[in-house]
């Protein structure tokens, strides 16, 4: 399809400016550009039709399955957005007194007793704009810990080799070094590596429970007592969390703060659609050094305030906002007996569809999983020449999003799938046929599937000249 | 069946080594960048900076993943190999000519094994 540029018309345009009744102000020379930028001039409906035709090459949750592994792609509910389009919300100033935002305080004070009885913790903020910013922030709950007790030989982290990559990035950009320790035959934690990993440098644990290979680590609790035995916290990475909550709670695993991603667990968009939401929750040891501004509950009334020890501010203002407004009307819509039931859901769900596939597709660990499993296509490829890769591209010949790719490391030719509780079960063994019919034309007909998607928009693209040798900018010619 | 030359050393995380006078020439093994796949980006260190072994020094990234590299010695960095930051295809292409860094004044070393010794790893991550 045509790009923005091309479609450009000289004079053309929507802005229809009445002539400027003010005086004419003239600026310094020296701040004024020497030309015109050189921006797509053309009509709204055409403007309008652009972007809708670009929407329509798209795959979203509305589209179709999306088993999208560690993502929890899951159905977000309409209830959320007429939450979040109330004007009483969507109109609100971030400086508006605090005597006239009463109840947007509220919603950030509910969502947080709410979310921390989920995990177990006793404080949390809503700063973070999303994980990975949540990290970071739990990262620096950790450090201004160990400072505050003058503890200042803590200077590492230690991640398991399946976590995820930004794990060890946001414990690099927090300022720490990064120890990686292996995992075990069953996916976990190696104990013994873990024993020798630890000691009088070691600031914390960071750790997804369940892990990225769809696996509740049985030593969770020995895990975290190595840790705080040494002397460290325990960072509770929340990615997974949709497989556990109401279940089970990290505050009981030993984990001292922890972040949840609204956008997967709490139903709220996820992606390009987003934005994201990273809160964080903390132990009261912790809570002290909580960002600031932090909704307080003080005479019947609600203000901000600043914890003692506050950290500052990690973000503008309160987060992103309108997406707590929608993960609260996901909380209240589910209730304590839906969430728990969502997540059983979610767990049933991932086992069902193993199950179909077990016995064709090679499973990385022959057990139950939690919300999630991850295929190893090794042998596949080792037989036919037909790599994770291949399968992937032509599940989109299907109507379907593919599973994550190449993911965990650990695991070779990795798909990694999240069925996510809200499919129902047809669409589960349609997925399955539609997984077992490639299996089968990756044996009979491997050719093709190097080539796959054969029925969308663009075919395979060249992903390495794409990363090697990327065109970031219009080339308007001479 | 991978490229695995007699005459280098090599670690477990798939790193080759070199030694001649004291300089340790590091790269990637052939049976790594097959299994990276094409790499579009390496991250080197700076001569001058020091490595330690069995800690990560450099990062590659693919067209699936990124991954660390690991430092089978531990020493200063005397050279680096500036020619892979405009063209990394070079691991691809040459594996055993493309080396990352040298480094000098080794203290310590990972247990580095023989091409028969890696040669077993490998089969061992095939299976």
């Amino acid at each position: 399809m045509k790009l923005l540029f091309e479609r450009s018309r000289a004079g053309r345009g929507s802005d229809l400016l009445p002539a400027c009744d003010v005086p004419v102000v003239t600026y310094d020379q020296g701040l004024l550009r020497a030309e015109a930028p050189r921006l797509p001039e053309m009509a709204e409906v055409d403007l309008s039709r652009h972007y809708t035709e670009l929407a329509k090459q798209t795959h979203g949750v509305n589209d179709g399955f999306y088993p999208l592994g560690s993502c929890t792609m899951k159905y977000n509910p309409r209830v959320n957005e007429e939450a979040a389009a109330q004007p009483g919300f969507t109109q609100l100033h971030p400086l508006q007194p605090v005597e006239t935002v009463q109840g947007a305080l509220e919603v950030i004070y509910t969502a947080e007793k709410m979310l921390c009885e989920i995990t177990g913790m006793d404080g949390m903020t809503f700063q973070p704009a999303a994980g990975a910013h949540g990290e970071y922030t739990g990262l620096l709950l950790i450090r201004k810990y160990h400072q505050s007790r003058g503890d200042t030989a803590r200077t590492k982290i230690i991640v398991p080799d399946s976590a995820h990559g930004t794990n060890p990035a946001s414990a690099t950009m927090a300022g720490f070094k990064v120890v990686s320790v292996p995992s075990n035959e069953q996916g976990g934690v190696d104990l013994d590596a873990l024993r020798k990993a630890v000691g009088p440098d070691t600031a914390g644990l960071m750790l997804t429970n369940p892990n990225t290979v769809g696996l509740f680590d049985p030593n969770i609790l020995e895990i975290t007592q190595i840790i705080h035995d040494a002397g460290g916290l325990c960072y509770y990475d929340g990615a997974n969390l949709n497989a556990i909550m109401g279940h089970v709670r990290p505050g009981d695993m030993g984990f001292d703060c922890v972040h949840l991603n609204l956008h997967k667990t709490f139903s709220t968009p996820h992606g390009g659609g987003g934005p994201g939401s990273g809160p964080v929750g903390c132990k009261a040891m912790l809570a002290q050094f909580l960002p600031s501004p932090h909704v307080e509950e003080k005479d019947g009334k609600f203000v901000f305030a600043a914890p003692e020890h506050t950290m500052g501010q990690v973000r503008s203002f309160y987060g992103n906002f309108l997406v707590v407004v929608k993960a609260l009307a996901y909380l209240i819509t589910l209730g304590k007996e839906g969430i728990p039931e969502a997540s059983a859901g979610a767990v049933l769900n991932a086992n069902y569809l193993m199950k179909q596939l077990a016995g064709a597709y090679d499973m990385s660990y022959d057990t139950q999983c939690m919300h999630e499993f991850v295929m190893t296509l090794q042998g596949l490829a080792h037989d036919t020449g037909v790599t994770a890769m291949d399968v992937a591209k032509r599940l989109l010949d299907f109507g379907m999003h593919p599973p994550t790719m190449y993911f965990p490391l650990i695991v070779h030719e990795a798909l990694m799938v999240e069925p996510t509780e809200t499919e129902s079960m047809e669409t589960l063994d349609e997925a399955a046929r539609v997984f077992l019919d490639i299996l089968a034309e990756a044996k009979t007909d491997a050719e093709s599937l190097h080539h796959a998607p054969h029925d969308c928009p663009i075919g395979r693209p060249d992903e390495v000249t794409a990363a090697r040798s990327p065109i970031l900018r219009y080339d308007f010619g001479a | 069946m991978s490229n695995i030359p007699e005459n280098l050393k090599y670690s477990k995380s798939h790193e080759w080594v070199l030694e001649e006078d004291g300089v340790f020439t590091i790269g990637l093994t052939d049976y790594a960048q097959n299994a990276l796949g094409d790499i579009v980006f390496i991250n080197l260190p700076e001569e001058g900076d020091s490595v330690t072994a069995g800690e990560s020094f450099s990062d590659v990234e693919s067209v699936k993943a990124v991954s660390d590299v690991f430092s089978p010695v531990t020493g200063t960095v005397t050279a680096v190999n500036e020619a892979l930051l405009d063209d990394p295809a070079q691991v691809n292409e040459a594996p055993y000519e493309a080396w990352l860094i040298k480094v000098s004044e080794v203290s310590d070393t990972e247990e580095l094994l023989d091409a028969e010794g890696y040669e077993a790893v490998v089969a061992a991550e095939e299976a």
